[in-house]
């Protein structure tokens, strides 16, 4: 069921396969199981055969139908498709159709790739179990009892339920990484700047990166390869060619350094600290020193990760107006349309973090919790530099837990902020990082390893990654 | 010319000026959307201009260089700065925030020198975006009482530079004197046409009073002054107000007030209490903008003269002080080069000074009457050929023809020189006509002059030259 | 910081917020913030003075684009979205309260 990006395309490009046929195939999964699962905000059936019945010319007239030729990818509702919903999972979004694309839409086309849905998340990305999402919980495919993590549950869903070849998702906190685990796949937030945002309807601007869910390490280097890269339209954007990631799922581990963080902060279940002690273990085998390093600074990012998340929330949400686009909740002047219409569109976390980041930025208080978290920021990203002067990558639990299920922690924010605590700080620094699947905990379900790497170290990260799979036994 | 101190009831104004003035570019601050006044609503717009959900800014190259030939043209330092962003809650602000520059500005500590010597200190000169446009429905098209608005966004995102001064200002007259001289130099450097009646430039007044000596009062500002001569009525106005209120035992309140030029009365707009809480904070989605020497130096390189400088120039030409009205008005209009082109072909810079000034007000800033015909014609004044009023005919043709040969212009209507003996004879004449004038001329009265010139005009219907009889009855006294 | 939040606090910031907050809520939104205020209170022990604060990941500097008009958007298609079309321009409720 789970099929790579690369043996679909091979096929689509030799003509083997007819693009067409590939996306019928998904659209079977979908329409079987997508009731139980609700992976998706909307299915683009039509759009998808349409566009699959392009590359199927495109090919028999033999010229290059693209390095994702054929391939049926999945989108996060919070990228924007011109003249296709795009909700963020938002009552207050509901039905808008954006009159752009994203620069991954665009480069995902120009590559041949087959958007086949938008995807499910915690609305406007805010959650880490999509339960926040105003249209309904996405299900775990692997035990539909429990929560696929999130934010971007259903792109993380839609992979493993094998409705996408591989889809996108964003991370702002751990919103790519901590899904990947819990649905046993791959997930990757690459360096900020990597991948344009433009686009990408933001959550917070200095902590939002676009990446790739997939069902191997080679297909994730893939997929990035082909959205990452310089865009003029996002001033973030890193100016530099980003690097092959192809050629260094083959090199092995021999003479890479691995720290292992000794003052990580506690909180990992036993059963996941086991695979990540395993995962040490087997590196070590293949060649790698392990090194314990200290990050002093670990264990106040996940305060300062919601004090600067909500604080520039609070203002990329505001323009959810009711002016221009979207929900308007009709009110006697401007002040009560807009309160009216924010309080009704938006959920109970959403309104909690604009609350949180309203207050970290207003008058009286702004030293007290944004200004002091922009200075815990600068110790994380001064304590991960001490770090990656000894080690080459890093690595930690990617969630705390194996999949929980639902409604377990619903009740108590902090409690659902705590499953950030190992994701976060490589959004405040701007690292890269990835979860790879590596084996199974409590009930059998999977367990993500973190792989964590400084800035553009994504070779070096993949090599390890690509390591970590052939010891799980998972490399397909 | 020179600012008369500003003093009522023993009490002075300290004035501060704010000035956001729209910058020429062909795009708009963030985005490539027209900058363009006048168009179809809502047709310069994009993702960015209407703050669609996932739209990014990209900082327009060209208006940052405008912003520092303003900085640079008012002595500020140019300096590496951010954008942050002013959060906020209004219709015609897509974003429900602006971006602008909060601590790090792009321009810093200038000085204004004003025409009559005085100066005004700049704070910050700093780029910021524009605001869409709304207009009002029903209640006479005013927002009170309205039914409800619409929004134009063409002008949401056009660049700014919001240019604040220092309280050192301290009467109306200063302050119309700053706005102006500011008009001025923005239009000299390229950065903006500045109309204040398009609202290209808008100035407001940060107005208080106090008794010298003692320390700044409470302050309000005054917004929708929309001409320089409203400007200085709604200070001073202001100031009387806030006069009244602290003699009459009351105490005046931080707030922001409308001008109204229709009752020529300020009036309240929003207290500070109501005022919002902006919640600056670092623009992440923009980075640093670091101007480099080369840069900077390139930029001021380029600047073309000064207002200051070019009245400077022309005074000296024409033998005028700098902030002489002619001089003043000339330069305004871009016109002083015109004039010294005129001397340049041998012609009297003087009196091309006056033509220019008086003839040419519409004229922009090259008139389309050739340097060399305007010379011709102030050499047949200089050579007493031509009066001033008969100059005045003869140009007011070349002006509507765009050309002419003043010599046979004035050959047509009859005008020769007179004759200095028919001219002396006629001197004489007036003296004999009027004897109590040369008395009291000849005592030293200048103002008797006037009576003899007035006989000798009238003897010779307006044809005499002025100068030449002036000199006459000079040279009759002294002999 | 550690002091606990108050309800009028909250009513402020849900006032610049631009939120509606009934009286219930009020209670527990005071409640939750002081809560999460109350854990993110261990930072207060990190000597920060001499700490330069860090907005955003990496310090790209001075990117610009060209005054070059680019791509504008089709005002019907925009309009389509909108809650209040009206003459080509975007309709709003009465505007209390003035421009900053
Ligand atoms: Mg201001
Ligand atoms: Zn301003």
């Amino acid at each position: 069921m789970s099929e790579t990006i690369r043996s679909i395309v091979s096929a689509v490009r030799s003509g083997a396969r007819s693009a067409v046929d590939v996306t019928r195939e998904h659209l079977g999964r979908i329409e079987a199981r997508e009731p139980e699962i609700h992976a998706f905000n909307l299915v683009l059936d039509d759009a998808a055969l349409e566009r699959a019945g392009e590359i199927d010319a495109t090919v028999a007239a033999g010229g290059d139908a693209g390095p994702l030729a054929g391939v049926p990818i999945a989108l996060k509702d919070n990228m924007c498709t011109r003249g296709v919903p795009t909700t963020c999972s938002s009552r207050i979004l509901e039905g808008w159709r954006p009159p752009y694309d994203a620069t991954v839409v665009e480069r995902l086309a120009a590559a041949g790739a087959v958007i086949i849905g938008k995807t499910n998340l915690d609305e406007f990305a805010m959650g880490s179990s999509t339960e926040n999402s105003a249209f309904g919980p996405t299900k775990n495919p692997l035990d539909p009892s429990r929560v696929p993590g999130g934010s971007s549950g259903g792109s993380a869903a839609a992979v493993a339920a094998g409705f996408a070849a591989a889809s996108l998702g964003s991370d702002t906190g751990g919103s790519i990484r901590q899904p990947a685990a819990l649905c046993g796949v791959v997930g990757v937030k690459p360096t900020y700047g990597a991948v344009s945002r433009l686009g990408l309807v933001a959550f917070a601007s200095s902590l939002d990166q676009i990446g790739p869910f997939t069902n191997d390490v080679a297909d994730a280097a893939l997929l990035l390869e082909t959205i990452a890269g310089h865009d003029p339209a996002d001033s973030t954007s890193i100016p530099e060619p980003f690097p092959a990631l192809m050629p260094s799922l083959d090199r092995g581990v021999v003479g890479l350094r691995v720290g292992r963080i000794a003052d990580l902060p506690a909180g990992a279940d036993p059963d996941v600290q086991n695979r990540v002690d395993a995962a040490f273990e087997a590196l070590a085998k293949a060649g790698a020193e392990i090194v314990d390093v200290t990050i002093p600074a670990f264990t106040y990012g996940l305060t300062a990760y919601y004090l600067i998340a909500p604080a520039e929330a609070s203002s990329n949400l505001a323009r959810y107006d009711g002016v221009r686009f979207g929900l308007r909740v009709p009110a006697a002047d401007t002040n009560a349309m807009y309160a009216a219409t924010r309080s009704a569109g938006f959920g109970a976390e959403v309104r909690r973090r604009i609350m949180l980041g309203t207050y970290a930025l207003s008058a009286g208080y702004y030293d007290a919790y944004y200004g002091k978290a922009l200075k815990v920021r600068r110790l994380m990203s001064d304590d991960f530099a001490a770090a990656y002067s000894q080690v080459d990558v890093l690595l930690t639990p990617a969630s705390p837990s194996v999949a929980f299920p639902f409604g377990t922690k619903t009740a108590d924010p902090l409690a659902m902020y705590l499953c950030d605590t190992y994701t976060i700080p490589s959004n405040l620094t701007g690292h890269p990082a990835m979860s790879v699947p590596f084996g199974t905990g409590a009930d059998g379900l999977p367990v993500g390893v973190q792989v964590l790497a400084p800035a553009l170290g994504e070779p070096t990260m993949f090599a390890v990654a690509a390591e970590l799979e052939r010891a799980a036994g998972g490399a397909r | 010319m020179s600012a008369e101190r500003w003093m009522y009831e023993g009490y002075e104004m300290v004035v501060g000026l704010e000035v956001h003035v729209e910058l020429a570019t062909a795009t708009k601050l963030f985005s490539g959307s027209p900058n363009r006044f006048g168009d179809e609503p809502n047709t310069n717009i994009d993702p960015v201009t209407l703050g669609l959900p996932g739209a990014l800014p990209v900082l327009n190259r060209h208006a940052v260089e405008l912003a520092m030939r303003i900085g640079l043209a008012l002595g500020c330092t140019v300096q590496s700065c951010t954008f942050a962003r002013k959060n906020y809650f209004y219709p015609d602000m897509p974003k429900a925030y602006q971006i602008s520059q909060y601590d790090r500005p792009l321009n810093a500590d200038g000085v204004l020198e004003l025409p009559d010597g005085s100066s005004v200190g700049i704070e910050r000169a700093h780029l910021e975006e524009d605001t869409g446009k709304s207009s009002h429905l029903g209640g006479s098209g005013r927002i009170h009482g309205s039914e409800g608005s619409l929004i134009d966004f063409n002008r949401a995102g056009v660049p700014l530079v919001e240019i604040v001064s220092r309280p050192d200002i301290t009467s109306p007259d200063q302050a119309r004197l700053y706005a102006s001289e500011l008009r001025a130099i923005l239009v000299a450097v390229g950065a903006s046409d500045a109309r204040m009646e398009e609202g290209s430039m808008r100035v407001d007044a940060n107005v208080s009073i106090r008794l010298p000596g003692d320390p700044l009062g409470t302050r309000c500002e005054i917004k929708n002054v929309n001409s320089v001569r409203s400007l200085g009525r709604a200070i001073d106005y202001e100031a009387r107000r806030q006069v009244a209120m602290i003699e009459a035992g009351e105490s005046v309140r931080q707030e922001t007030r409308h001008w109204d030029e229709g009752d020529g009365r300020t009036h309240t707009l929003r207290t500070k209490e109501d005022a919002d809480d902006y919640r600056y904070f670092p623009e992440p989605d923009l980075v640093l903008v670091a101007p480099d020497a080369a840069w900077i130096d390139a930029v001021r390189a380029a600047l073309p003269p000064l207002p200051s400088v070019r009245r400077r120039i022309l005074a000296d030409a024409t033998g005028q002080e700098p902030d002489a009205e002619s001089v003043m008005t000339v330069v305004e209009r871009g016109q002083d080069g015109y004039v010294l082109a005129v001397a340049e072909v041998g012609g009297s810079a003087e009196r091309a000074l006056v033509h220019v000034k008086e003839a040419f007000a519409e004229a922009g800033n090259s008139p389309a009457l050739p340097a060399a015909s305007l010379a011709a014609l102030t050499r047949m004044e200089t050579e007493g050929r031509l009066t001033a009023t008969q100059a005045k005919t003869v140009l007011a043709e070349m002006v509507e023809a765009g050309a002419g040969d003043p010599e046979a212009i004035a050959a047509s209507h009859g005008f020769e020189a007179m004759d200095s003996s028919e001219l002396e004879s006629m001197v004489a004449a007036a003296i004999a006509a009027d004897p109590e004038a040369w008395a009291k001329f000849c005592a030293g009265e200048g103002k008797a002059m006037g009576a003899l010139v007035g006989h000798v005009m009238k003897a010779s219907r307006g044809q005499a030259d002025g100068k030449a009889v002036t000199a006459m009855l000079n040279a009759r006294r002294d002999s | 910081m550690s002091d606990r939040i108050t309800s009028e606090v909250v009513a402020k910031v849900a006032r610049l917020a631009r939120l509606d907050l009934y009286d219930a809520e009020l209670a527990s939104a005071t409640e939750q913030l002081s809560d999460m205020l109350e854990h993110f209170a261990d930072i207060d022990a990190l000597d920060l003075d001499e700490v330069e604060p860090m907005t955003q990941p990496f310090e790209l500097v001075n990117v610009m684009r060209d005054d070059v008009p680019g791509r504008t958007l089709d005002r019907d298609e925009v309009l389509a979205e909108a809650p209040d079309p009206v003459d080509g321009r975007f309709g709003v409720p009465p505007i209390l309260g003035t421009e900053p």
